[in-house]
């Protein structure tokens, strides 16, 4: 069984358009159906815009699926506010892409990591304290630097801190928005090295959310390719960056720059980034796709399996563009 | 636009209803009506007579919608001390106010707005700050303290101007005076911020560096854009065109709608009171439509929102 | 796992230098406040102590003794006495509308946050409502209907400037609760109230204490000016408005009367906004 899972997960948000438009449904998660498993890493990678940051906080409980369920150690998640979901609180948590917004500018780190013991009423005074000098030394924060308020330390050190708050009631699961894209490329190393460390340390799962490819490709076991609010391309890895198979995702790994001759030729996307509100029909990649097919613009592909095990939502790859 | 306004005219609408159904609500909780004019122990036939004569022995969701009615229909009660149509009474007195009011609204404007903006641009030179104290003193004096010491000074000292009453052009003078200098100061202080905040935005050195003369800069530039807040401060003084001259009407004895406001209070004079009540949120809401709409015209980043208070 | 190179080192804290100004604006708030804590023993006589052979007595340097300050008034009352009650009742009655207005304000403002959906609107429909109609004339209205009890008053009173705070709170906890460190804390698993009392509000204690500064001198002149007009403080208590009031009769023979009180309504709410500003400037500019 896996430790959370999303079964057909949509999020479907109310707009207008403009002043005077008519509502329009904005799907920002569209059928979505992950699992993550106990100790593994999904990763989750895509454009801004793409939905991925929504699917996180819908895994985690923080917004209500339109459609589908959210299963977490089994059991449904629960709505947010109410008892169960702030209890459930203490199993799963975020790690976030700006740390000094996620924390108080008034209070210590200190006070701020040992909060969520306070709030789960875990451990007496002399027991927090314990908990929260461990926890500083898992993260590698100095002690010092733990009393001093969040605006004073460095990004790299904020990020940790909330890491180490986000430890501190030892989750099951943590959902990392986009954790290292407003760090220095050396500090994001060292942050996902000791993410790693951590995961192997205390088997904890998480859910890694980001558009920064290369990050994504080192720390996940899984990876899913998200476009416009669905997955087009999931599974391994290294199998996704060697070989990719959906035209999206083609396009994404050309992008990375890589030293010495190319092994993929770049692959240059045309048109505008997509609207969620306007969704073109059928395959939604299908005006940018540099080798789309007529039923294409006609039906929206599925996930299906693939040769190797991959789940790839592309008509080509299945084959039925043959017979168009 | 259209939208735009729709939404405003809806919103002033419905506060003029909460301010009816304000004073509904504040004029039946305050006690029996009956009772208090005509007192505690008069005779219950008398009572009751009364209160029919008023409509008072009706359920209360009746006497709310007859009141909404008459309301509508401009029957606005009579003065339980005069008898006369309360609307009657106050109209007569609107012009006796507006005699105050618009000259001293034309002096808060005149004198407040180039005082803002001329130690704006001087700023922190001699007379940005000579300015800047006569602006706090202004809001800082209370309207009667002022209108009294000048009383004091020009009347009952140097005898040049009349102490209250309204006989001649110069019985004016003080009361316009008193009620203009303090919100000329207000004035004043809040234009000068906004200009502030105006010429520190980046698009103003641009212009400057871009070789524009900088009284064209301000011109264009500067005093259009420090003009948006500034007009729903001033677009709040004309609503209080009416409210303003409370104070100072009673201070000068002046016979205007104030005053006409003050004395129905103590009298307990409800139908009047009610009455001015209604004029001045009319006058109020009507002023802010305004603004609102004169906010949309000017200002192209607001017409897509919902009204201010609505959206942050 | 070794930490980074380039520690960045704790700012120092600045030091503030206080403008001449705002010194003395603090030295008068602190004997008025002297003042309206120890009134009853700083006064000389009681407030309606006749001395019926010195009435209408000028003040020290204009002719009047020591015994009588401030001058009397047409009775023999003391002015300095009633000035002293005076200021202790108006600032009894400014603090109590302050905290009022600032406490009621507040929860408004966080339960508009909070709850959003019909609860906000309705919230935001009240804040419109107060913040376009002159606070004068509803004061007036409510007056008349309901007369004069100094707990009314009061009560009404602390109905100036709410939706100042409400604004603020509102503004500021919705932005808090959208990204950052509310958001966060309600993700720990903390209960609303836990959010509100011990993150929001002491962040943003420092902009509601600056809007309680705006709101103070207005709630004072508020209260005189209608005290003023005789539909505030009822006698025999005495506030500074209903001092000026009195003293209007005799402007002509005594301005000293008059003039006392006024002074002290002037000097007061320019010191409130002084420090006020001074504090604006310090702990939140965009305030307006």
């Amino acid at each position: 069984m896996s430790l959370l899972s999303l079964d057909g997960v949509s999020r479907v948000y109310a707009t207008r358009r403009g002043m005077f438009g008519r509502p329009v449904a904005v799907r920002a998660v569209d059928h979505v159906s992950l699992a993550v498993e106990a100790g593994r890493t999904l990763g989750i990678v895509g454009e801004s815009g793409c939905g991925k940051s929504t699917t996180g906080r819908v895994a985690l409980g923080i917004e209500r699926p339109s459609e589908g369920s959210v299963l977490f150690e089994g059991a449904v998640m629960p709505a947010p506010g109410t008892p169960e979901w702030r209890r459930m609180r203490a199993r799963l948590q975020l790690v976030y892409q700006d740390p000094l917004g996620a924390m108080d500018r008034r209070l210590t780190v200190a006070t701020q990591i040992a909060e969520p013991l306070a709030i789960h009423g875990i451990g007496d005074a002399s027991e927090r304290r314990d908990r929260v000098a461990a926890l500083l030394r898992d993260v590698g924060l100095r002690a010092d630097l733990a009393a001093r308020h969040p605006h004073e330390l460095s990004g790299g050190q904020r990020q940790r801190a909330v890491l180490a708050r986000a430890l501190a009631t030892d989750p099951a699961l943590l959902v990392c928005d986009e954790p290292v894209s407003a760090l220095d490329v050396s500090i994001q190393a060292q942050v996902i090295n000791m993410l790693t460390d951590l995961q192997e340390a205390r088997g904890i799962a998480m859910l890694f959310i980001s558009h920064d490819l290369k990050v994504v490709r080192q720390v996940s076991h899984q990876v899913a390719v998200m476009y416009l609010g669905r997955i087009v391309e999931q599974g391994d890895p290294e199998a996704i960056f060697a070989d990719p198979l959906h035209p999206y995702s083609r396009a994404l790994v050309s992008a990375i720059p890589v030293p010495g001759p190319r092994r993929i030729a770049r692959v240059v996307l045309t048109g505008d980034p997509p609207n969620p509100a306007d969704r073109p029909s059928g395959c939604a990649f299908h005006p940018r796709c540099p080798v789309a097919v007529a039923v294409c613009a006609m039906t929206t592909p599925t996930l299906r399996p693939a040769a190797d095990g991959r789940l790839v939502a592309c008509h080509l790859v299945d084959g039925v563009a043959g017979t168009a | 636009m259209l939208r735009f306004i729709a939404l405003r005219v809806g919103r002033a609408l419905l506060t003029i209803v909460l301010v009816v159904t304000f004073a509904f609500i504040v004029l039946r909780l305050s006690g029996d009506p009956a009772m208090m004019i005509m007192s505690p122990d008069a005779p219950p036939e008398a009572l009751a007579a009364f209160r029919q004569a008023w409509g008072l022995d009706a359920p209360i969701w009746l006497q709310y919608l007859k009141y909404f009615g008459a309301i509508l229909q401009g029957e606005l009660g009579q003065s339980m001390r005069d008898g006369r149509p309360a609307i009657q009474l106050v109209a007569e007195r609107i012009p006796a106010t507006l005699t105050l009011t618009l000259p001293a609204l034309a002096l808060k404007v005149g004198l407040g707005i180039p005082a803002g903006i001329y130690a704006a641009l001087h700023r922190n030179s001699m007379t940005d700050r000579v300015v800047m104290t006569f602006a706090v003193a202004g809001f800082t004096v209370p309207s009667f303290v002022l209108g009294l010491i000048l009383v004091l000074i020009f009347a009952v000292q140097l005898g040049w101007l009349p102490s209250g009453g309204a006989e001649s052009w110069r019985s004016i003078i003080l009361p316009v005076i008193a009620m203009g200098l303090g919100g000329a100061g207000a004035l004043a202080r809040f234009t000068r911020s906004a200009m502030l905040e105006v010429l520190g935005q980046p698009y103003i050195r641009t212009a400057s560096a871009k070789g524009v003369p900088w009284g064209a800069v301000v011109r264009g530039h500067a005093l259009p854009n420090a003009a948006i807040p500034t007009v729903t401060v001033v677009g709040f003084m004309v609503g209080s065109l009416m409210a303003g001259a409370v104070v100072v009407e009673s201070v000068f004895s002046w016979p205007g709608v104030g005053r006409l406001m003050v004395v129905a209070v103590a009298n307990r004079d409800l139908a009047v009171v009610q009455c001015v009540l209604l004029l001045v949120s009319a006058t109020m809401v009507t002023s802010n439509l305004i603004v609102d709409v004169m906010y949309g015209v000017l200002d192209p980043r607001l017409r897509g929102q919902a009204p201010a208070g609505g959206g942050h | 796992m070794a930490d980074e190179a380039g520690i960045v080192a704790a700012p120092p804290r600045r030091r503030a230098r206080v403008p001449a100004g705002v010194m003395l604006a603090i030295a008068w708030l602190v004997v008025i406040l002297a003042i309206a804590l120890l009134a009853d023993v700083v006064r000389p006589y009681g407030i309606t102590a006749m001395d019926l052979r010195a009435r209408l007595q000028p003040p020290i340097g204009f002719g009047g003794t020591w015994a009588h300050a401030l001058g009397t008034d047409e009775l023999g009352r003391d002015v300095l006495s009633r000035l002293i009650e005076s200021i202790r009742i108006s600032l009894q009655i400014a603090f109590g509308a302050t905290i009022i207005a600032a406490v009621f304000g507040t929860t408004m403002g966080f339960l508009a946050a909070h709850f959003r959906g019909w609860v906000e609107q309705c919230v935001l429909m009240l804040i419109d409502f107060q913040a376009s109609m002159p606070f004068l004339i509803l004061a007036l209205s409510v007056l008349a209907f309901f007369g004069n009890s100094l707990v009314l008053f009061v009560c009404l009173m602390g109905l100036y400037g709410w939706e100042r705070h409400a604004r603020i709170s509102r503004g500021l906890a919705i932005a808090a609760n959208a990204q950052g460190y509310a958001a966060a804390v309600r993700q720990l698993g903390a209960r609303p109230m836990r959010i509100y009392l011990g993150h929001v509000l002491p962040n943003i204690a420092s902009t509601l204490i600056v809007a309680a500064t705006l709101s103070f001198p207005e709630v004072v002149l508020l209260e005189s000016g209608l005290s003023f007009l005789g539909l505030g403080v009822q006698p025999p208590m005495t506030s500074l408005g209903n001092m000026v009031g009195y003293g209007r009769e005799y402007i002509t023979r005594a301005p000293w009367i008059m003039l006392a009180p006024s002074v002290v309504i002037v000097l007061t709410t320019l010191s409130v906004s002084i420090l006020g500003d001074w504090l604006r400037d310090r702990l939140d500019p965009t305030l307006t």
